[in-house]
């Protein structure tokens, strides 16, 4: 149909300059109150500092005994990265299939919403999941250092939960953003939501399931590490000691094996995508 | 076909031995659906198809045939009237025993919903996920179960050899088959299609509507297909439904459609541009 007035101005232009200025002025304050300045860090006496400290890093650190406890505690942070991991799926999954409003049988006859109540009751569920990652698992550690004494448990747990909160809810946002229809035809034809997840969901969202798990297995090495500075096992744990007793080789020999974990992580998830994708 | 094989289904339909499981037939009474952004797409429909008969639904793009369809297959609730399919009020019912009645109701879509990285095999076994355990679909998502009854149902459309390929490297046309085939393995005892021959080119569209009603007939199933190809409409089908502005134009056999009758449904005076050609013939009917 053609527009009478000859007005072929796009209605979307308003909106979009008008975001464009709301991001600009919430991050301009955002790098106020940061006091962000670069400019500190060429200082000269702090220039200064950092060399002296990152002069120590050479050469890395390669007794045997040295590599001994290295492997030793690489293996607890992998162990408590993927043991963590591992609980957090176990919360993630449930609470992303009860969150998820892609594997809804109401919504189905609505136009893809669904009815009032049955979301009202996706909502607390949300809610927990809020909790879980809002609360540092850097602070989950320290209470379950005192709850369960130092040691690997407790960056076990403290991963479990802030983690199951993040896959949780990227997990729903994932099963939302794939294509409706296939899971709407099961649903029409009889099928349980369950079976509609299997038949339908995973197919087109395993992918994108797979490297988000596999990213934040990466994400969880790394929490792993810093929860080790209050206690919690592993590398962290002896970067610690290393960092107090100012053995700058050490540190560095941590830091080149954490480079390999991580590069690791990345092949992994490369690998995984191109199978699943 | 000729219009007099309506009456006879009946009384093969009576010697089935699934006939009890098959149920009564389907009917609609007052039935309107008005969607969320204020427009009507159906208005006042009353509708009775008898069990094992075989209709197609033609008329205009935007006539309301999709919705029809899937106000039939309970995927919408109508705004008023009232819907039973075999003897049951779909929307009286539980979720759980909407659910049941489902999956005896089988609808092929216009684009076949099928995951792309999905493969055939278990594209077409999904259809009867509706009769399964949860146990016995996800043992079967990891090793496919019953693979000879997923190739029995290609078969039927050409397309065994297709097994163990994946969706998405599938042509339109073949995907389109692979979604009835899912349809015909899930046996439903209310068969809908939705423009089920649009990808495919004018023999194939034959070829596979002729498969469809005639398997439709060969299980007793009621077969309600919506199509663009008014000739196909009429060569593959006793009865013919009209849809015209969410109201039926006319309901009937379909020797007995005139001319003038389809001049009328597909009518339209909203057109900016009209040929001449186009105006004194009345009817263009885009094939596929």
């Amino acid at each position: 149909m053609l527009n009478a007035s000859g007005d072929y101005r796009d209605p979307a232009a308003g909106p979009r300059l008008l975001i464009t200025l709301l991001a600009v002025a919430l991050i301009w304050p955002g790098l106020s109150l940061s006091e962000l300045d670069l400019g500190v860090l060429f200082d000269g006496s702090n220039a200064e500092t950092m060399a002296a400290f990152l002069s120590g890093f050479w050469p890395p650190a390669g007794g045997r005994d040295f590599l001994l406890l290295l492997s030793r505690a690489t293996l607890e942070t992998l162990a408590i990265a993927t043991a963590g991991m591992a609980l957090a799926l176990v919360i993630a999954i449930p609470a992303a299939l009860v969150a998820t409003r892609a594997l809804s049988i109401s919504a189905i006859s609505r136009g893809g919403r669904p009815k009032p109540w049955a979301q009202a009751l996706r909502w607390p569920v949300r809610g927990m999941l809020i909790v879980l990652r809002s609360v540092p698992e850097i602070v989950w550690a320290l209470l379950f250092v005192r709850a369960v004494g130092l040691g690997p448990t407790a960056g076990v747990l403290a991963i479990a939960i802030t983690y199951a909160g993040m896959l949780g809810k990227v997990y729903a946002e994932i099963f939302e953003s794939v294509d409706p229809l296939p899971v709407r035809a099961l649903l029409g034809a009889g099928s349980s939501r369950l079976q509609a997840f299997a038949y339908a969901v995973i197919p087109q969202a395993s992918g994108e399931m797979l490297s988000y798990t596999v990213y934040r297995w990466e994400c969880a090495v790394r929490a792993s590490v810093v929860m080790g500075f209050v206690g919690a096992g592993g590398l962290g744990q002896q970067m610690d000691l290393s960092i107090r007793m100012f053995a700058g080789g050490e540190v560095a020999s941590m830091l080149l094996t954490f480079l390999a974990l991580v590069m690791l992580a990345d092949v992994l998830s490369g690998l995984l995508r191109r199978r699943f994708t | 076909m000729n219009p007099q094989r309506t009456s006879a289904t009946a009384d093969q339909l009576a010697r089935r031995p699934d006939d009890a499981l098959k149920g009564g037939g389907v009917s609609l009474s007052g039935v309107s659906f008005r969607h969320a952004n204020g427009f009507t797409a159906l208005r006042d429909v009353d509708l009775q198809i008898a069990r094992g008969e075989r209709l197609a639904l033609i008329g205009p793009s935007g006539a309301g045939k999709t919705t029809l369809l899937r106000v039939l297959a309970t995927h919408l609730q109508p705004t008023a009237g009232a819907v039973e399919l075999f003897g049951e009020q779909p929307w009286s019912l539980s979720s759980r025993s909407r659910q049941h009645l489902r999956s005896r109701i089988g609808l092929i879509h216009q684009a076949p919903p099928l995951p792309a990285r999905q493969r055939v095999v278990t594209a077409v076994l999904a259809g009867r996920l509706g009769q399964w355990s949860l146990g016995r679909s996800l043992l079967s998502l990891i090793h496919p179960i019953d693979r000879e009854g997923a190739a029995r149902a290609l078969a039927t459309l050409d397309l065994a050899d297709k097994l163990f390929d994946r969706c998405d490297q599938l042509s339109g046309g073949q995907l389109q088959r692979v979604g009835i085939a899912r349809v015909l393995y899930q046996n439903p005892a209310l068969m809908l299609a939705d423009e089920p021959v649009s990808a495919m080119d004018p023999v194939l569209a034959a070829n596979s509507l002729s498969v469809l009603t005639r398997e439709a007939e060969r299980h007793g199933t009621t077969l309600v297909t919506s199509l663009h190809a008014v000739e196909l409409a009429l060569a593959h089908f006793p009865r013919v439904i009209a849809v015209r502005g969410g109201q039926v134009l006319f309901d009937k056999a379909s020797s007995a459609v005139t001319r003038a009758e389809l001049d009328a449904l597909y009518a339209n005076d909203q057109l900016v541009d009209q040929p001449d050609g186009l105006q004194v013939r009345g009817l263009h009917i885009p094939r596929c």
